[in-house]
């Protein structure tokens, strides 16, 4: 792997649902400017933006770091939430936690890791319960 | 089909992007789930939704939506304006319900939709 281009970091703020997004839009807008590939930027801000409201939701908050590469764009997602009980049934479409109150704002319908999953191509979660959550997202510029 | 016609044809109200309608749009998505927009929806797409906060803007931006149609007469607060208008997004509210707002748009020929992809 070759040395970032660029490197971003980001705090994402857990207890203010509406600048969930935040750090997405300007990754995205970084990409842009750095004219990499309409189809990439999609999926990175997919991604991106999927993860970042989760930590919003269920985790209140963390950082994100960035490394854009030639080849790729890597996003480490971390917070310190509770953690995730069981990865594999978290994956699955349709199964979410969300609270009612999450749902009444358009999001909480158990396809954010799906979505995460089907927009890169690389993806590992490391998670403890109590202590946090690592997402880690790669998508390769081709 | 364009955004001019769009408002046209739903007789609706532009909230801002008033210089933008000339844009060309190919599909269109009728959601209340901003989960579901993030996983099925395809290029060039608009959304029509009765969901009103800022997440609907930035999911749009995400997806590189560049129109957002409110129904059922809600009305976004000016700080969903403002923040549509910083991304350059197109806001129009209409009167009509969901079924029939998609209906009307989908008879005149706005036929693409979300896709498996």
């Amino acid at each position: 792997m070759s040395e970032p281009l660029m490197v971003l970091h980001y705090n994402v703020d857990g207890s203010d649902f509406t600048v969930a997004g935040e750090a997405s839009g300007a990754v995205k807008k970084v990409l842009k400017q750095l004219g990499v590939g309409a189809e990439v930027i999609r999926k990175v801000a997919i991604a991106m933006y999927e993860c970042e409201i989760n930590m919003v939701i269920h985790a209140h908050g963390g950082s994100i770091d960035v490394e854009i590469r030639p080849e790729s764009v890597r996003m480490i997602h971390k917070d310190v939430g509770p953690g995730i009980p069981d990865v594999e049934k978290a994956m699955q479409a349709g199964f979410s936690t969300a609270s009612q109150q999450v749902r009444e704002l358009g999001f909480g319908a158990g396809m954010g890791l799906p979505n995460m999953k089907k927009y890169t191509d690389e993806m590992k979660i490391t998670t403890e319960l109590g202590k946090g959550t690592i997402v880690d997202m790669t998508v390769y510029i081709k | 089909m364009k955004l001019r016609e769009i408002k046209e044809i739903l007789n609706a109200t532009v909230l801002t992007g008033e210089d933008e309608l000339d844009r060309e749009v190919i599909a269109a998505c009728g959601s209340d789930l901003m989960s579901d927009v993030l996983a099925f929806v395809k290029d060039q797409a608009m959304l029509l939704t009765g969901l009103v906060n800022g997440q609907v803007i930035r999911t749009a931006e995400m997806m590189d939506i560049h129109a957002v149609i409110f129904i059922r007469g809600k009305k976004p607060s000016d700080e969903i304006v403002d923040l549509a208008e910083s991304r350059d997004i197109v806001i129009m509210e209409t009167e009509l319900p969901m079924y029939i707002a998609c209906g009307m748009l989908y008879s005149a020929g706005l036929t693409g939709g979300s896709s498996k992809k």
